[in-house]
């Protein structure tokens, strides 16, 4: 706090680094890489999720050729993963392996961490008028361990047994014993160590935007009238906070169980040929405490998308986002009840049939705030004044997976339902759509949306429509028709369908998929292209290039420490007066004081 | 070496097309226009993109729910799965109403405002009584079907007390299943993974007198119209016993013992003579045909459906109902546990 009061009193003039007394001469290091700013890590956060994201989707594409082809060689398979695929035919142990860091790479590395490490960054500090996080040192530790955590996760890919390959959920006594599958080797322990070392950074990184949320708001800002971005982040933080250490016991215990003996998960084993020692312990004691932080996580990933495109739909239909209390009330609500959900993936583990009536019950509660929020993003949308930028493209895209994926939630929370849906390819398609298509459309739509705030160029607009309109149509063409291999009974995770005469049919299904796969992965070239060009050599922009109310863009494009030269912007309203009638234009930024006789709307 | 000229090749068409877009940039500034602004053209095509993409959206759903129908599920083959497909109906219509409600509110909306540089979008803030209606709509849907849904959960997870299930233990090791019967005594002795030694593969206790008159088999088979408890166990890792065609599915537990009762009743060869099964069959056989290999004869299975190791995929049992008559047959030509010691 004081730090940040004496940077201000101390600040005279636009230069960077000038109101520094207590930091050192800016170089490359200190600029590049072990920076405290909280814009720098923001960039350093997206480059590294964008770098896992990309590892993601190829391997995701590996193994659909595998679903769709089965017993086909393919020279680049054989190229890539060598040993484990001769003649170009991957094998079974390396395809589960793919499936499970594919999944732990795009639910931790990119869809928490990308997204919500390099937009809470970047925006908390900016949208509330603070000078930078509440612990610049803490929040660079948080990038770090993240870092390290990517690097320990990828080295985990080269190790002669092979990763961790028991699925995302690392269930024991599958992950805990490498007799029953070799990537529960060595490939195991650096998936632990790795995921321990992000366990880390999250909370690192939580605990600050918690802080500074709370107490290094400007003046005026009072919580009512923060954006919803900054709800959705501010709640996100509290969300990793209580149950992200869940994650890490229960990794312990999985540790305890692999390396010294205990039985915290395991009993009466047979395998090898041999009895294991263990005794007394319960597999499903790991479910209960995996799921008690992987259902949270499920929201940590979605409402910070939900934050950015509540932002981007308001300000691109230049109308107030429709029903702001209810929008904070749903968010509350959605993640008060994300805490007494976690049984649902648990409804055929043999847990008692009244808890799971219990979290049927609660499970579909949520389909209330989520109504809610729905409705309110349509109703936004009406009578506005839509400007079709990327980043609005992504954001309508959101609403639409949101409520395809969520209706479908109905199905799944529903335990008599779930009995014959249950590890489908119903429940892949679900979440893909429900999750994954709806944060990573958010993260796009953020990427497009404050691109300008983050390098000070603008993104190509052409390339952005033929990104968005490729990708859309392959994220519906790949996870819809999933659906219906579930009703067929078709189980997840198989490494070939072929063994079951009754799936022959749907081989023709998993061949569009594939291809629908395989078009989505090409159209993020034009993605990457786009994002590293307009980086370099985009134009540059304008210091409030889509007219927004936010405090954000009221700061210079040039990034400078402190954010703000001179005092700290006054907050004067809430952040969503556009087409305010009275008002000269179809925006009045949040440091507009109220005009003469005007009333706030909020 | 290959490798090294894709990767030049790819580097050098990133280049191109990057002088590429700087051209046409450069040409734009030189004529004055922004080319990143989003002008009034731009907000009509996306408009009318959105519109297209929803009817395309439609078009698709309904074309493949017609031409996947055939893949599905057959109907039930069990008691309480009746319930369950009712169930899974209702929410069905439920969710599909949804959608097509919402979708088209979204994408219309879309359409219909569409942004014009000259225009000014409505302030409205919100509204008390529509945020009202759309929370207890939900709401007062939801309600519904929790009742439904739990009273079916009940029914299916807690049997009537009067009925005596024939006790059935389903046994699970990587790769591959067992069922154990409980013989004459409808009891099955006790068993424990330490006390599997040569042909006792499941570890029972022959200390136990009830385990003598237990039966060890590698198919499923069940009478029609019986009510039988499956109890679930598991040798190494969790293992889910899934079978789809009964809407039956419990995790196999190592240190604990699941349990899940069904009432089959539909028999094998009943089923194999239903319109969809026909149909699904003859669809296989073409495509097994074409591929030179076996024909494919309907038949229930048991499948696994928890990750559990590297031939996970190939985990089956088969699993066949029939009369009581035949199912006495088929279990009086198989071995108790004490013959088999």
């Amino acid at each position: 706090m004081s730090d940040i009061q004496s940077a201000e009193t101390m600040h005279t003039d636009t230069h960077d680094h000038s109101h520094d007394d207590h930091h050192h001469e800016a170089n490359f290091w200190n600029t590049y890489v072990f920076s405290q700013d909280h814009k720098m890590i923001a960039k350093q956060f997206l480059l590294t999720g964008i770098v896992m994201g990309t590892i993601g989707m190829m391997m995701s594409v590996l193994f659909r050729l595998q679903l769709a082809w089965p017993e086909q060689g393919f020279p680049i398979l054989e190229k890539l993963l060598g040993k484990w695929a001769p003649d170009g035919v991957m094998d079974s142990s390396i395809y589960l392996a793919l499936v499970t860091i594919h999944g732990t790479i795009m639910v931790f590395f990119v869809l928490t961490a990308g997204l919500s490490g390099t937009f809470s960054n970047l925006l908390i500090p900016l949208q509330i008028g603070a000078r930078d996080m509440a612990s610049g040192f803490m929040n660079m530790l948080s990038y770090w361990f993240f870092f390290v955590s990517s690097v320990i996760m990828v080295i985990s890919l080269f190790v002669t047994s092979g990763p961790a390959s028991a699925g995302w959920t690392v269930y024991p006594p599958l992950s805990a014993l490498p007799q029953a599958i070799p990537g529960s080797g060595a490939g195991m322990t650096l998936w632990l160590v790795s995921m321990t070392l992000f366990i880390v950074s999250s909370l690192l990184g939580a605990l600050n935007y918690i802080v500074t949320v709370l107490n290094l708001r400007t003046k005026g800002m009072s919580m009512t009238r923060l954006p919803l971005t900054i709800w959705a982040f501010f709640v996100t933080a509290i969300l990793g906070v209580l149950s992200f250490p869940v994650l890490l016991s229960a990794a312990l215990l999985l540790v305890f169980d692999r390396s010294m003996g205990t039985s915290f998960y395991l009993s009466d084993i047979f395998i090898g040929g041999e009895v294991l020692d263990h005794a007394g312990g319960s597999p499903v004691l790991f479910q209960h405490l995996f799921w008690f932080l992987g259902h949270p996580e499920v929201y940590i990933i979605l409402l910070p998308a939900l934050g950015i495109t509540s932002e981007v739909i308001a300000t691109n239909s230049r109308k107030p986002i429709f029903g702001y209390r209810a929008m904070v009330g749903s968010i509350l609500a959605i993640a008060f009840l994300s805490f007494i959900v976690w049984g649902h993936h648990m409804f055929v583990t043999g847990m008692n049939p009244f808890l799971g009536s219990v979290f049927t019950f609660t499970t579909l509660l949520i389909a209330i705030p989520s109504a809610v929020k729905a409705f309110n993003y349509i109703t936004t949308l009406w009578k506005g004044n839509i400007r079709f930028t990327p980043a609005m493209l992504f954001s309508i895209a959101l609403v639409s997976t949101f409520i395809t994926g969520g209706l479908t939630g109905i199905i799944l929370g529903d335990s008599a339902l779930d009995i014959n849906v249950h590890d489908t390819y119903f429940v892949v398609a679900h979440f893909h759509i429900v999750m994954g298509l709806s944060a990573i459309f958010g993260m796009f739509a953020g990427i497009y949306h404050w691109f300008p705030r983050m390098w000070g160029r603008r993104m190509n607009k052409t390339m952005g429509y033929f990104h968005f309109w490729l990708t859309f149509i392959s994220a519906y063409g790949v996870f819809f028709p999933m659906h219906f291999l579930g009703m067929a009974g078709l189980p997840r995770r198989y490494y070939t369908n072929t063994a079951f005469p009754m799936f022959d049919d749907l081989a023709d299904i998993n061949i569009l998929i594939s291809n629908f796969a395989i078009l989505g992965a090409i159209a993020q070239g034009i993605f990457f292209f786009n994002f590293f060009y307009s980086m370099f050599r985009g134009k540059r922009s304008a210091q409030n290039p889509w007219k927004s109310n936010t405090l954000e863009w009221t700061a210079p494009v040039e990034h400078i420490h402190g954010n703000w030269p001179g005092e700290l912007p006054t907050v004067h309203r809430w952040a969503y007066d556009y087409s305010k009638p009275g008002m000269d234009e179809d925006f009045v930024p949040q440091t507009i004081p109220l005009g003469p006789g005007e009333e706030e709307t909020h | 070496m290959s490798a090294l000229l894709i990767i030049i090749v790819l580097v050098l068409a990133g280049v191109a097309i990057g002088q590429a877009v700087r051209i046409f940039e450069i040409s734009n500034a030189l004529k004055g226009k922004d080319e990143n602004e989003i002008t009034d053209d731009d907000n009509k095509r996306q408009g009318w993109y959105m519109l297209i993409f929803m009817f395309g959206m439609f078009i698709t759903f309904i074309w493949m729910s017609a031409s996947y129908w055939e893949v599905m599920l057959p109907k039930s083959a069990s008691v309480h799965g009746k319930e369950v497909d009712n169930l899974m109906a209702i929410s069905m219509i439920v969710i599909t109403a949804m959608f097509v409600v919402t979708q088209p509110l979204l994408f219309y909306f879309a359409f219909k405002y569409k942004g014009k540089k000259a225009n000014r979008a409505t302030f409205v803030s919100h509204n008390d009584k529509l945020e009202l209606i759309w929370t207890f709509i939900p709401a007062i849907v939801l309600a519904g079907l929790i009742l439904y849904g739990l009273s079916t959960w009940n029914s299916t997870m807690f049997r009537p007390e009067d009925e005596e299930p024939m006790i059935v233990e389903i046994y699970a090791k990587q790769f591959g299943w067992n069922a154990r019967y409980s013989g004459a005594d409808n009891q099955l002795g006790y068993a424990n993974v330490r006390n599997i030694a040569g042909v006792n593969v499941l570890g029972v206790d022959d200390t136990d007198g009830a385990s003598l008159d237990d039966i060890v088999t590698t198919e499923l088979h069940l009478p029609v119209g019986k009510p039988v408890l499956f109890r679930f166990r598991a040798q190494d890792v969790i293992h889910s016993a899934f079978m789809p065609h009964f809407r039956v599915q419990m995790n196999c537990v190592p240190g604990a013992v699941t349990q899940f009762a069904v009432t089959p009743d539909v028999t094998t060869v009943e089923m194999r003579k239903e319109q969809d099964v026909i149909a699904k069959t003859a669809t296989i056989n073409a495509i097994r045909k074409a591929k030179g290999e076996e024909l494919y004869e309907f038949d229930y299975v048991l499948l696994c459906n928890k990750i559990c190791g590297s031939a996970h995929y190939n985990m089956q049992m088969k699993i066949v109902v029939e009369s009581q008559e035949e199912f006495d047959n088929w279990m009086s030509s198989q071995k108790t546990f004490a013959e088999t010691l």
